[in-house]
């Protein structure tokens, strides 16, 4: 329990005197007990007033109860201080102290916190963020709860710290604006409890569930402007914000101005405004969660994502959209983002163990799933279509995500294709590519990509080949490359553009009819045994 | 190569038998094979860049050069009536140096938007090359737009451009401004379209 001193007293004369709520009066009384702050505001205004009414010959501390005692409560009410003697304190209230701020101060909106840490604290708006909440039908264990205040409460806190100052300077009491007790730390002290007893889960700085409120005062939102030109550098239009504004800029700007120069411009004491904050917006959003596995596709038709040019679908469907269909429904997702190790053009199929992919969806609501659920998931996917099939779903963090990425680049793949010469071939003429290993090709970015990708040459390793001959113009030639390896360029030159190639090293003209990947030799996610 | 001199009068524009329009994959006859535009000949490519092959008709003597549509990439070629293709004819020096200075060989592109690179019109000549025989001739642009590369293969290889001239032998990737990309197509003429020019010429000739 925290306890306001003699030191103290002139602090909460000069705040309470000119409007400011009981609970910022703590804050600048730098009280560290939080429980202080839940108090109910009307009763630490009245313990405010008693503690100033207390003798200023007395030596020992007034503490402030945590809990009023009856007797107290009902000698105030009837009007009189002190008029029955000795309080429970011991102290003998004194007639006459400063009492005018009384009537007003409890109907009166705080001149620093704009009615923050008054009414916003109340049971009330509580109920009203947790309906929010419980309306949006969210699955969470724990919250965070984020505010976001307008910025002229930093100006406002300033003013009001340099009048505090002023006065405890004289006194030969330094005040660091640091000590002072922080607006959104004493408002969070407060309505944690209250949320997280409506909501039934813990507040958890790190949980992925974030309650979000915006407040506004539409009617001190000019109080900022001075600044901009006593620190023009400090306020820089932005691109994508609608005022220049921003509280980082504003509190930036606060350190940098001089106290005298602050002073000319703005009110000290601040002004008691005539309404409260507006509460804009109440936002409730989950953090993403992030689905692995591994897919094959079977088809020779279909896109990796959806293939829309000038507004007109040219493929139906895409294998992002196969997968995450279902996912989007089951976890009540906003969005999706899908992304993969690597990926095939429309006509090249996946098979052996398929390729790894992972999909973050954006703010679901439902967060919870057991394996079990999971594999019913995959199932359901399965069933959906034949030209995918996924395995090894799961769920995993956003870190794991980094793994897959780096099998693209660095991880081997292995390919078959179906290939075609011009000139006759026979099993001879093929059997030499199964002894080639390591063989370095010098890729330049393939025409067919040249629109989009920057002119390259790349290095690529075939690791080994494996012909199996077919007939006089068609063999199957199966190949382990290094990833980044453009195939269809290696089989066919692409204008001589890929050297070298099975055209040149067979020394005929060759194009590939078919190709699929058998393997994409990435251990990532884990293999799930079903 | 007659340095220092400027180079001839670029050939009256082309003559526009019928608009070019959107092109059908056909078999090139100089070669005799399937069209082995590597693009997966037989469908599309996964990126879906089918090649249109269009050609491109410059003034009198047959100097007909053939263009291959990838998406936005343009591949400049010789197209089968060419008189470099014709028999008989030897290559005696292929040079990219176009005037004093500028040479084609010295064409540097970065990033994606290709930047740095010589922009092209239609008319611009890419290289010319020289026949035993003293012939020469100039081959140009026929696309508008950014210089990606030439061709350096048939530098030193020069064969290669009588014996492959749609796929290893050709001679510049031109890549037209985003805008124009579709327009290009327009005042070439299909495969087909071609073929039937060839047909006239013959008949004309005899």
């Amino acid at each position: 329990m925290s306890s306001l001193t003699e030191k103290d007293r002139p602090i909460v004369q000069l705040l309470l005197s000119t409007g400011t709520c009981p609970r910022c009066i703590l804050r600048f009384c730098c009280v560290g007990s939080q429980m202080l702050y839940r108090q109910p505001h009307k009763d630490l205004m009245k313990d405010l007033q008693e503690f100033l009414k207390s003798s200023q010959e007395k030596e020992d501390p007034v503490c402030l109860d945590v809990a009023d005692p009856p007797c107290k409560r009902l000698r105030l009410e009837h009007g009189g201080e002190g008029a029955d003697g000795v309080n429970h304190n011991g102290a003998i209230p004194s007639a006459d102290n400063g009492n005018s701020a009384t009537e007003s101060s409890a109907v009166k909106v705080c001149n620093v916190c704009l009615g923050i840490l008054q009414e916003f604290c109340e049971a009330d708006f509580v109920k009203k963020v947790c309906q929010k909440v419980n309306s949006a039908d969210f699955q969470f264990t724990s919250f965070v709860f984020s505010v976001s205040l307008p910025p002229q409460l930093s100006v406002r806190e300033h003013a009001a710290w340099l009048g505090v100052k002023q006065q405890m300077r004289n006194l030969g009491l330094p005040l660091a604006k640091d000590d002072i007790i922080q607006l959104k730390e004493a408002y969070k002290w407060i309505i944690h409890p209250q949320l997280s007893e409506e909501l039934g889960v813990p507040a958890d700085g790190k949980s992925l569930f974030e309650v979000s409120v915006v407040f506004a005062h539409p009617e001190t939102d000019e109080e900022c402007h001075f600044l901009a030109t006593a620190c023009p550098d400090c306020f820089k239009p932005a691109k994508n914000k609608q005022s220049v504004f921003t509280r980082m800029a504003v509190i930036k700007a606060l350190e940098k101005i001089k106290e005298e120069d602050f002073l000319k411009h703005f009110p000290c004491p601040p002004s008691s405004p005539k309404n409260l904050c507006d509460a804009l917006e109440i936002q409730c959003n989950n953090g993403a969660v992030f689905v692995a596995g591994r897919y094959n596709k079977y088809s020779r038709n279909l896109p990796q994502t959806p293939w829309i040019i000038d507004g007109e679908r040219k493929l139906e469907s895409s294998v992002e959209e196969l997968i995450s269909e279902r996912l989007m429904a089951e976890f009540k997702a906003d969005s999706f983002n899908f992304s993969s190790s690597g990926r095939e053009d429309v006509d090249v199929r996946t098979l052996g163990n398929g390729r790894p992919f992972a999909i973050e969806l954006v703010n679901p609501r439902r967060i919870r799933f057991t394996a079990e659920e999971m594999r019913r998931l995959q199932q359901a996917i399965n069933d959906s279509s034949d030209k995918i099939q996924v395995r090894d779903l799961q769920l995993v963090t956003r870190e794991a995500i980094g793994r897959m990425k780096e099998g693209e680049e660095e991880k081997t793949k292995t390919y078959s294709a179906l290939i075609w010469t011009d000139k006759a071939i026979q099993r001879e003429d093929i059997a030499f590519l199964d002894g080639i290993k390591e063989l370095r090709l010098e890729q330049k970015t393939p025409l067919r990509v040249l629109h989009r990708r920057p002119l390259a040459v790349r290095c690529r390793l075939i690791h080994t080949m494996r012909a199996e001959f077919i007939d006089q113009h068609h063999f199957r030639l199966h190949l382990k490359t290094q990833a980044g390896t453009y195939i269809k360029e290696f089989v066919h030159g692409d204008f001589g553009r890929t050297k070298p190639n099975i055209g040149s090293l067979l020394n005929r003209t060759a194009d590939i009819l078919e190709l699929d990947v058998e393997s994409v030799d990435v251990d990532w996610p884990p293999t799930l045994s079903d | 190569m007659r340095n220092g001199e400027a180079w001839p009068l670029p050939p009256t524009p082309p003559v526009q038998l019928s608009s070019g329009r959107g092109a059908a994959l056909a078999p090139s006859p100089a070669e005799g094979a399937p069209f082995t535009v590597p693009s997966g000949a037989h469908g599309k490519t996964g990126g879906g860049a089918q090649c249109h092959a269009l050609v491109h008709t410059v003034g009198h003597g047959g100097l007909d050069l053939r263009v291959l549509v990838f998406c936005r990439i343009c591949v400049i070629t010789l197209a089968e009536a060419h008189p470099l293709l014709q028999s008989g004819k030897t290559i005696k020096n292929i040079n990219y140096q176009i005037s004093a200075n500028c040479s084609r060989l010295q064409n540097k592109v970065s990033g994606k938007s290709k930047r740095g690179a010589q922009f092209l019109t239609e008319l611009a000549p890419l290289c010319r090359i020289s026949s035993s025989d003293g012939e020469e001739y100039t081959i140009y642009s026929c696309i508008r737009g950014r210089l990606i590369e030439v061709n350096e293969n048939i530098l030193s290889n020069p064969a290669l451009l009588q014996e492959k001239p749609s796929t290893e032998g050709y001679i510049a990737v031109v890549l037209p401004k985003f805008e124009e990309s579709k327009s290009i197509t327009q005042g070439l003429l299909t495969q087909k379209e071609y073929e039937e020019v060839l047909l006239k010429r013959r008949s004309s000739a005899s």
